[in-house]
């Protein structure tokens, strides 16, 4: 199910919110519709914590997390991190990173099994990626990005990149994540993807001026559609007649 | 060896319509960055051009008004100009539609690009419809409405012949005094010059008491008046009248002017009217000149003119002695022409003419002997101390028999006739003025270099007329007849423009 919201009268959504499996961090905004927009479709599944990290809105571009950990800058302050912990899951582990690259979310796009990252982060850095996220960690670009992050949205189902991702890039990252990729487009032809849509396995949030096209894209390359039973059935028989034929 | 991977770009699905495309900065495909953005904004659909039924020009704003054709490259400008937007946007083709002439239509096909959003550049074919309206350009105005003149002045002279009036009209040309009139009309003893504003007539009065004695007169008459705001509508008419003296008249002057002109003798020639009159006593080569201020005073008129001139015929020319600038006094033997093969009789003239008579010329001047003059002031004068005969100037009757075509002509004023048209015989007699008047000019150098000659069609033609003159004529040619050479003239401009075309040789007198 995917779904438009707008932070403040900005599209982009993917700046001031992280969602993920297990919980989703919503900035401080002025006003609870934003919050509210979450809490409607998560409430009773996972939690929605309200932070602020090193004291600044951008929360979806300082930090990186997937369900099983949560990365923060080494900017954030004590009393955030003690929130943080307070609010989320037992399970999630939450770190602090010394990295130069401290926009985390724009330098770092993961899944729950593979994380692609800025190809300068440092070795530290991503060591604790693969400790803490428990992911397999890549350096790579996304059509000659280095900002990862920014140009690519990842579930656990799919992908959506940049636009001018040439197919050879495609392939390439496709093969790495083990995931189905698709180039396209948010908010009316933007192609930072990643401040523009919020995705995890089962929802995604996309800025108030996306299309339905764009839209319907991501639904389908995100496996959204609330089309039960009859689409896995679907995707079994094809899979079982891609190996048996 | 380095591997350098074929990068293929893939499609994306457009945005808003969901069609596959190449991926672009606005991630939009063209239609629906077309629906989205419309370049033509701020250009108008719809314009209207002015257009002159009567001169078929059209009015380029503010006030230019320029002959085009249909679907020339000058109303294509003229169009293009017309619309405002136009110059924010980059023009890459622009073309006519094809209308009915008589539509008063007028269709423009543009082609014009723009960049819509960072680094995408839309180009887009549109239709722009001109609708032609009918103005009355200013010129036509003037044209059409001739009794819309606001001031007019009246140039009279009253004597019998129009010779002055000629003169003026060329000097009028020359120093194209006449280019804001509205209208200059023919009348009795004169010219009327109509025009559009007070300060035009003022300028015409001016550049006329510049050139030649007058007296003017100003009124004016109320047309209507607003109360409230104080101001009124006025018509304004100068009344110009000239000194009814001209050049080779004979006068009379009152005695007391001819004491107050250095004692000179009173019967005098005119030999010149500048801004003054200049008089000369043939017997002494006394001159004088009687200014506008004196003459008004106590006007005086001409004696005999141009017209009671006889023809003489010269003996024996003896030179007395005195010598003024051009004039030679000198004693001078005359016969008349008319008395050849009836009489004897001779005349003894004291004349200014010794310089250029010789014996066996032909001379124009006044019998006083056998003359009566009806003046006051000349029958006061003692009839016993009068000469005979006054000559006036050298004739060249010869020359004249020839009855050569002039390798030159004059321009003319675009006048309005009187009302009634000349009768027969005056048409004869303005005829004969005008040739008279031409003469005028071809003697004297002086007044031929105040006026704008031009080459005749057949002084283009055939520079040299004499080449194809026959020898066997009895009479043989006056040596010093005074040619007009080829160089004095102007080139012709098209004569046919009148009134509106001026002088565009450089050699113009601006005025004062």
């Amino acid at each position: 199910m995917a779904v438009r919201a707008q932070f403040e009268n900005s599209n982009e959504i993917g700046v001031f919110a992280l969602l993920t499996n297990s919980y989703c961090l919503v900035a401080i905004g002025g006003s609870e519709n934003f919050y509210s927009v979450f809490e409607s479709e998560l409430g009773d599944v996972v939690p929605i914590v309200h932070t602020s990290i090193a004291g600044t809105r951008i929360i979806g571009r300082l930090c990186v997390g997937n369900r099983h950990g949560l990365l923060v800058p080494a900017t954030t302050t004590d009393q955030e991190l003690q929130h943080l912990r307070n609010s989320l899951p037992e399970t999630v582990a939450i770190q602090r990173i010394e990295e130069r690259l401290s926009a985390l979310g724009n330098v770092i796009a993961c899944n729950d099994y593979v994380a692609i990252c800025h190809p300068d982060i440092d070795r530290e850095t991503e060591e604790i990626i693969a400790d803490v996220l428990k992911v397999e960690v890549f350096r790579s670009t996304i059509a000659q990005n280095v900002l990862v992050g920014s140009y690519c949205a990842l579930s656990n189902n799919g992908g959506l990149v940049h636009p001018r991702t040439s197919i050879q890039d495609q392939d390439e990252l496709s093969s790495l994540l083990q995931v189905p990729l698709v180039a396209g487009t948010i908010n009316r032809g933007s192609d930072v993807i990643g401040a523009g849509l919020l995705v995890n396995d089962w929802c995604a949030f996309a800025g108030l001026d996306t299309t339905s096209t764009e839209l319907s894209v991501i639904e389908s390359i995100f496996k959204l559609q609330d089309n039960g039973h009859s689409a896995y059935v679907e995707d079994m028989r094809d899979s079982l007649v891609d190996t048996y034929a | 060896m380095e591997y350098t991977p074929q990068l293929t770009t893939q499609q994306i699905l457009c945005c808003s319509c969901g069609t596959l495309i190449p991926p672009n900065p606005t991630n939009m495909c063209v239609n629906c960055i077309r629906n989205q953005v419309d370049i033509t904004e701020g250009i108008p659909k719809h314009a209207t051009i002015c257009f002159c039924r009567n001169c078929e020009r059209y009015l380029q704003p503010p006030a230019l008004w320029v002959p085009c054709q249909l679907e020339s490259r000058e109303l294509l400008a003229l169009c293009l100009k017309k619309l405002k937007g136009l110059n924010k946007v980059r023009l890459v083709d622009a073309g006519f539609i094809w209308t009915e002439p008589h539509s008063k239509r007028i269709k423009l096909k543009l082609t014009i690009q723009k960049e819509v959003f960072a680094s995408t550049i839309l180009q887009q074919i549109f239709e722009v419809e001109f609708v032609v309206s009918h103005q009355q350009c200013d010129d036509c105005a003037k044209v059409m409405a001739q009794n819309t003149w606001k001031a007019m002045v009246q140039v009279r002279q009253k004597v019998d012949h129009k010779r002055t009036f000629l003169y003026l009209e060329q000097l009028i040309i020359k120093h194209s005094a006449h280019k804001d009139t509205i209208n200059i009309k023919e009348c009795r003893d004169g010219l009327d010059f109509y025009y559009a504003s007070r300060s035009h007539a003022l300028k015409m009065v001016e550049f006329l008491q510049a050139v030649t004695p007058l007296r003017s007169k100003a009124s004016e008459q109320l047309i209507s008046t607003d109360i409230h705001s104080g101001t009124s509508n006025y018509k304004f008419s100068y009344s110009v009248e000239l000194i009814p003296i001209c050049k080779d008249d004979l006068i009379c002057l009152p005695s007391k002017i001819a004491k107050s002109l250095g004692n000179i003798s009173p019967l005098v020639t005119c030999y010149r009217v500048g801004n003054s009159v200049h008089v000369l006593d043939p017997n002494t080569l006394a001159t004088a000149e009687v200014s506008n201020q004196v003459y008004w005073r106590t006007p005086f008129s001409s004696l005999a003119s141009v017209k009671g001139m006889a023809e003489y015929y010269v003996l024996d020319v003896e030179p007395c002695g005195p010598v003024k600038g051009k004039f030679v006094l000198a004693d001078i033997q005359v016969a008349k022409t008319s008395d050849f093969g009836r009489n004897d009789i001779t005349y003894f003239a004291r004349s200014h003419l010794g310089g250029i008579l010789n014996p066996g010329d032909h001379v124009l001047g006044y019998d006083i002997a056998s003359s009566n003059f009806n003046n006051d002031a000349f029958d006061a004068l003692h009839r016993g101390s009068l000469p005979d005969v006054i000559l006036i100037k050298k004739s060249y009757p010869a020359h004249r028999r020839r009855n050569r075509q002039r390798n030159w002509q004059l321009r003319q004023l675009a006048k309005e006739e009187e009302e009634m048209a000349p009768r027969k015989q005056d048409q004869e007699r303005i005829e004969q003025d005008y040739e008279l008047f031409l003469r005028d000019l071809e003697e004297d150098p002086e007044l031929r270099a105040t006026v704008n000659l031009y080459k005749s069609d057949k002084a283009k033609q055939q520079p040299t007329p004499d080449v194809a003159m026959d020898d066997d004529e009895e009479e043989e040619e006056e040596e010093d007849f005074p040619e007009v050479s080829l160089d004095e003239l102007l080139d012709n401009l098209t004569l046919d423009d009148g009134a509106q075309e001026y002088d565009s040789d450089g050699n113009e007198m601006m005025m004062e």
